[in-house]
């Protein structure tokens, strides 16, 4: 094949992705979440750049009068770290963190659901007793378990957010992969000597990305309040980095006072899980008039 | 039937023996650590030692592993090292105090989901649907330490009407209900919108079914329709996610109480694994898994019972 | 009854004072539309049908799929969802008009003065409430009966529908019954309040052809017992035959033909028409002596119906300007003045005869096989069902018991049987998917029973290929078609590259498909252009033996004839022999060489088709013709009604399988001992207890 027909091909896959991504106007509620995602995918990226102060530089004379003002445009927090550099910056976090766990917790998961899926048998068996135990574990439960054992990191949070998620997708895959097994090209593809590897990649797992897309849509903003979650309880990652979750805990108890501290990241973190939520949803109705 | 209710025991009893080996291996595993987490940091060597000898940690895994599980099965939880008492003597009152805020919750949870859900899926696509999946959608996505902000900025600062805190203690400036209505909501608004949408996609597919449109032509009404073709197979498929979220309530409260510092078994849990607690983790760990697995025992059953399908095969 | 006297009374002048002469019928349609809104505008589905049906007449309403006639039906109920409307014109029903009726009025209608009968009715019933309980219902809202009242008048409607044992019956829920129990339980339903109008959606479809048998038989006599007057829509022109005084055939949401059952299959005067009964293999002809005859192309979507005359585009007498210009009136034609067509040209057409059997090659009479490709012997596949909490104490379930068949190279082998016989658990053992637990498979001398389809050798996998049933799950959504030809290629015969792409193209002329169907997805193709894709793939790798599976049972019966004359046509090039798994004895008749009627998983007969399709017959292959409904009024066959369900395949009755169920059983020998096999001279095997010489004394069947 010669690298023109390759490109163009490429070219022709690019078109197709980007007009079933025109597809999302359909759906307002999806606009409105694909926006809001990507709204913090750009601050993320551009933090550096437009955060107007260091995120963890103390202002002590702010301390004094903390609300929001023309030079701190969302006020200081209790450190007098200026809280919209903080949230910019926090956002890096959240959108480094949560898309590494959802992508290795997807790598895990439809491996060993394909696996299970496909080989039925022991192999399901065991790959189904060790989801079930894993999922027996109220998530919040496992969260506490592996972060006080393995202590509060970045990677520590991936891993757990990956040792619970997996379970999970490997249940969908594994039940998707049950299904699609039994279609007549599966059948017609054993029957020309595939490979078992082929048939999982090339046969089965292309048709179970509709539903998959959308989960991994919702998974991120799960993953996003569970990042959120471990920070506010002191789980995540370790002080001074600006993380939304941590930056209320900090300043919960001040609340009475000066809201606006928890107040802010509070809703940064809201609307980003609610981007994802919206965004997920906005998918699946557009999947379903396909 | 029998059989069935067997083999869900027989797995009850595997999962929860194999959790008690995770968290046994998790916590007990190296034997110095654990004398080490009793002494804390700033204890000799010499005395860690000592102690390891004497709690009988230095004996092989295998037996302590079951002498562990003889104790915790004989009701023996161990000692709280953060609570400088007998476990069992501090997670029952925890536990109470839980229960009471998980069973108000899940009662409204119940009712409004069933309401919010038939009301939204038997007319897919309908304005109210509309509205009532867009909220679902939006207070799902709502992290609970971030609708206890929003809370208590309303009602709290702002309104002034309500605790911002939890404590349970009688004698205090608010009411004892008072102070369980922000943490209540808090779950509500969190766990609700779930439940509401998976009511509702049962009920839009039922609505779908051709014995749905068997019950129009025979010319019942639409209330007809809903309440004795409808109702009933829309409540099949959701029954065991409703069940499942008694896990949420009775264990996934730690984010709730920690914001409202409510007295309950998550915050419990919460602090004594800040603090390297192992005996209160392990014993809560083992008690919310244990709510787990029942529950999705309950769950299968009532499955069952809902569904002639199963229940006759 | 009377109108049909009338109307065949003849010598009667002008049609128009006789359609007058009529007594007021019960249901009439006056120029009804029917539109679906979607997002792209307004749908005019149905754009304008006017018909009328007296008390106590049938009318069937034919046409293929995406021809409106289900859209119509429920236009009728004025059921039609949220997107759908009446668009214009009336439904008159006892006079009124529907399209008028509020709510409350509709709702003291429906299930009360016009009912409905469903295409599925595993679904149509509710799971989770026991079937007496749901018959209850309907004197219980319409008439506001009693309990008990209501209790009484489901039994006794339940004993008229002839279900066994009503009592017990009556509190069992749907999933516990068959599907024809499950079907005369829906009957049952509708005609609890004594409805004057029946509308039966595809009552049928999906039923094994001797449940199917005995459903039409009950409707037919029902029908007359209460004079209900009926719409019945099929796809099936037998069943049509079967049941209507009158049939309707629609296509392209139009009504194109309308007319008594007799007029219009004496006479069949649109070109549509014609085409549809040209398309059915039956009576006296095989593949020998004459092709099928398919009609072209394929139903236009909505959006894309011709201006004119909507059949043109397929129609071999279209005459453009004349055809294609304006929309087709609707003229009256023949005798009666009640023949009504759509076609400008009807006065001209040449007059239709139905295709004789031509004086070709007949079919080979014995039933011996030369060159056996394939070779079959006591095969037997058994599912371990497993009980109790360890699995252990389970027990067999005899999906195939101890078969002997032999497949000659380059002929068809054809096994025919109802659900449950074995057939599809015979191919996934030849194919390899599930394996043999005893007997032999050869194929071209290697033994493949029980090695799964991983280890077998390349050219084993290569001498054995497949098409499949279903045309939506035979080919990978994701893959297009030039893959899916290409890979075959590639794994199959090692070739890849150019030559690849050349030998694709070439599969794809051989299949009568266009080149351009190589970039094509299959979601952008028709279910007949899918299996002749999977056909294509099954080419791929040259095989000796083509395994297909009800490869047309999913196609309308003018895309079916076309598949079959590719199957046979490509087997006379290609020398390919072909095994082709079928319910459908027309088309086994038409295109087999040699016949296995299976019945629980054993063999009941074997022969060649001419052997197998003439005495002596073994019951089940003789109850299994009478069962055939025959799309042609005029042959008068005897109807063998078999009681009963087929039992499953757990609960496989000691002696002879088809014991429980047979109407020449001859006494305690039947359930208790395994019949023998009977060997003619030529080769035709009879499993049965009954003496060749007995079995010999039976009228042949016309086909």
């Amino acid at each position: 094949m010669s690298a023109t027909t390759a490109n163009a091909r490429s070219a022709g896959t690019l078109a197709r992705t980007w007009a079933k991504v025109r597809l999302l106007r359909e759906s307002p509620v999806g606009m409105v979440g694909a926006f809001l995602v990507v709204f913090w995918i750009v601050v993320a990226i551009l933090a550096p750049w437009i955060a107007p102060y260091d995120p963890n530089a103390s202002n002590m004379d702010a301390l004094a009068d903390p609300g929001p003002s023309a030079v701190n445009w969302l006020g200081t927090d209790n450190q007098g770290r200026d809280i919209l550099s903080r949230i910019m910056w926090g956002s890096r976090t959240v959108l480094g963190v949560a898309p590494v766990a959802v992508l290795i917790a997807y790598t895990i998961g439809c491996f060993m659901g394909l696996l299970a899926g496909y080989y039925r048998g022991w192999v399901d068996q065991l790959v189904n007793r060790i989801a079930d135990i894993i999922l027996s574990f109220p998530a919040i439960v496992l969260y506490i378990i592996v972060i006080m054992r393995l202590g509060p990191s970045a990677f520590n949070v991936v891993m757990a957010v990956v040792f619970i998620a997996s379970p999970q997708i490997i249940r969908i895959v594994r039940g998707m992969t049950l299904e699609l097994r039994e279609q007549d090209y599966v059948a017609a593809a054993k029957m020309r000597g595939e490979s078992a590897l082929y048939i999982m990649l090339a046969e089965i797992l292309p048709n179970a990305r509709g539903p998959l897309i959308v989960d991994a849509c919702l998974r991120m903003g799960y993953t996003t309040i569970t990042i959120g979650v471990l920070g506010f309880l002191g789980l995540g990652l370790p002080p001074p980095a600006p993380d939304w979750g941590g930056m209320v805990k900090d300043t919960y108890a001040m609340m009475t006072i000066y809201p606006h501290m928890a107040l802010f990241p509070a809703l940064s973190i809201t609307s980003l899980v609610v981007g994802f939520s919206l965004l997920a949803d906005g998918i699946r109705e557009i999947s379903l008039k396909d | 039937m029998l059989a069935f209710l067997g083999k869900r025991l027989a797995s009850l009893i595997f999962t929860m023996l194999a959790v008690s080996i995770l968290v046994f291996v998790a916590f007990e595993f190296t034997p110095g650590q654990v004398a080490r987490k009793v002494l804390g940091p700033f204890a000799t060597q010499d005395q860690v030692d000592q102690l390891t000898e004497k709690m009988g940690l230095n004996r092989p895994v295998i037996e302590r592993y079951f002498e562990w599980l003889g104790h915790t099965l004989s009701g023996n939880l161990g000692y709280s090292t953060l609570f400088k008492t007998d476990v069992n003597n501090i997670i029952w009152g925890r536990l109470g105090n839980t229960l009471l805020l998980a069973a108000i919750a899940f009662v409204i949870i119940v009712v409004f989901s069933i309401v919010f859900g038939i009301a939204a899926g038997m007319r897919e696509g309908s304005k109210l649907d509309r509205v009532i999946s867009v909220s679902s959608i939006v207070t799902t996505s709502v992290p609970e330490f971030a609708s206890g902000v929003f809370l208590a900025s309303i009602f709290v600062i702002w309104l002034n009407l309500l605790p911002g805190t939890s404590p349970l203690d009688p004698g205090g400036e608010w009411s004892i209900p008072s102070q369980l209505v922000l943490p209540v909501a808090v779950m509500v608004l969190y766990d609700l919108g779930y439940v509401v949408r998976m009511v509702r996609a049962s009920m839009v597919e039922v609505m779908t079914k051709p014995y749905i449109r068997t019950a129009v032509l025979k010319g019942l009404s639409f209330r007809q329709v809903i309440l004795k073709h409808a109702l009933r197979n829309a409540m099949i498929a959701p029954f065991t996610v409703i069940l499942l979220q008694i896990n949420y309530l009775v264990t996934g409260v730690v984010v709730v109480e920690a914001v409202f510092a409510y007295p309950g078994f998550g915050r419990m849990l919460l602090e004594s694994a800040l603090a390297q607690d192992v005996a209160t983790v392990e014993a809560a760990s083992l008690f919310a898994v244990f709510v787990t697995v029942s529950t999705q025992i309950l769950g299968d059953l009532g499955y069952m019972y809902l569904n002639p399908r199963i229940r006759f095969s | 009854m009377e109108d049909m006297t009338a109307a065949t009374a003849k010598n009667l002048p002008a049609g128009a004072a006789q359609r007058q002469a009529r007594p007021k019928p019960i249901l009439e349609l006056r120029n009804v539309a029917i539109s679906y809104m979607v997002r792209a505008g307004e749908l005019k589905v149905i754009p304008n049908v006017s018909l009328s049906l007296h008390q106590g007449e049938a009318l069937g309403l034919v046409g293929e799929s995406g021809c409106g006639k289900s859209t119509l039906a429920y236009a009728i109920m004025r059921y039609l969802g949220g997107a759908g409307r009446l668009a214009g014109g009336q439904i008159l029903f006892e006079g009124r008009d529907m399209r008028k009726m509020s709510e409350a009025e509709l709702r003291s209608i429906r299930g009360s003065r016009m009912a409905m009968v469903y295409q599925d009715p595993m679904s149509s019933l509710n799971p989770v409430i026991p079937v007496g309980r749901q018959l209850m219902e309907v004197p219980m809202v319409h008439s506001g009966a009693s309990e008990a009242d209501a209790k009484k008048r489901a039994l006794d409607m339940l004993r008229e529908v002839k279900l066994p044992d009503p009592e017990t019956l009556f509190n069992r829920y749907p999933h516990q019954l068959s599907g024809g129990q499950q079907q005369r339980v829906v009957i049952a339903m509708a005609l609890m309040a004594e409805p004057s109008l029946l509308v039966m959606d595809e009552p049928t479809t999906g039923l094994d052809v001797t449940v199917e048998a005995a459903v039409l038989d009950l409707v037919a006599t029902l029908r007359r017992k209460h004079n209900t007057a009926i719409v019945f829509i099929s796809h099936n022109l037998g069943t049509v035959v079967r049941i209507c005084d009158r049939i309707g055939v629609m296509y392209a949401g139009e009504l194109v033909e309308e007319g008594s059952i007799a007029e219009v299959f004496r006479d069949p005067s649109h070109p549509y028409t014609r085409g549809l009964l040209n398309a059915i293999p039956s009576l006296n002809a095989d593949k020998r002596n004459r092709p099928l005859s398919a009609i072209p192309g394929q139903v236009p979507p909505i959006l894309a119906r011709p201006k004119g005359c909507v059949f043109a585009p397929r129609c071999v007498y279209v005459e453009p300007g004349r055809c294609t210009t304006k929309p087709i009136d609707t003229m009256f034609y023949g005798e009666s003045g009640l023949h009504r067509v759509k076609c400008v040209r009807t006065r001209e057409l040449p007059r239709h005869t139905r295709p004789g059997a031509a004086n070709g090659n007949d079919a080979e009479s014995s039933s011996a096989v030369a060159e056996p490709v394939l070779l079959v012997g006591k095969l037997a596949k058994a599912y371990r069902q497993t009980s109790g909490m360890f699995g252990g104490g389970g027990y067999d379930v005899h999906a195939v018991d101890g078969i002997d068949l032999a497949a000659g190279r380059g002929t068809t082998l054809a096994i025919v049987g109802e659900s449950g016989c074995g057939k599809s658990t015979f191919a996934k053992v030849l194919t390899g998917i599930e394996q043999a637990t005893g007997g032999s498979v050869q194929l071209a001398g290697a033994e493949i029973g029980s090695t799964p389809v991983e280890a077998r050798d390349a050219a084993i996998k290569r001498a054995i290929q497949m098409v499949f049933q279903n045309p939506d799950s035979t080919l990978n959504p994701s893959h297009s078609i030039g893959y899916v030809l290409s890979r075959a290629i590639r794994k199959l015969r090692g070739v890849g590259g150019r030559e690849a792409r050349a030998e694709t193209e070439a599969l794809l002329k051989t299949v009568n498909l266009p080149e351009e169907f190589a970039s094509r997805k299959p979601r952008q193709l028709s279910g007949g252009q899918k299996q002749r894709v999977a056909i294509a793939r099954a080419l791929a790798g040259e095989p000796e033996l083509i395994l297909a599976d009800e490869p047309v049972s999913a196609l309308d019966v003018s895309v079916q004839a076309a598949i079959i004359n590719l199957l046979v046509e490509i087997q006379q090039k290609r020398g390919a022999t072909l095994l082709f798994i079928s319910h459908d004895l027309s088309v086994v008749r038409y295109l087999a060489d040699h016949v296995a009627v299976m019945y629980l998983g054993k063999v009941m007969e074997f022969g060649s088709v001419a052997e197998v399709f003439s005495p002596p017959y073994h019951p089940y292959t003789e109850a299994l013709m009478s069962a055939v409904p025959i799309a042609d009024p005029d042959v008068k066959q005897e109807r063998i009604i078999l009681e009963g369900a087929i039992p499953s395949p757990t609960e496989r009755p000691k002696g002879c399988p088809f014991a429980t169920r047979c109407h020449r059983k001859i006494g305690a020998i039947c359930d208790e001992q395994v019949p023998p096999e009977q060997r003619t001279e030529t080769g035709h095997r009879i499993a049965c207890h009954i003496p060749l010489a007995e079995l010999r004394a039976v009228e042949k069947f016309a086909f």
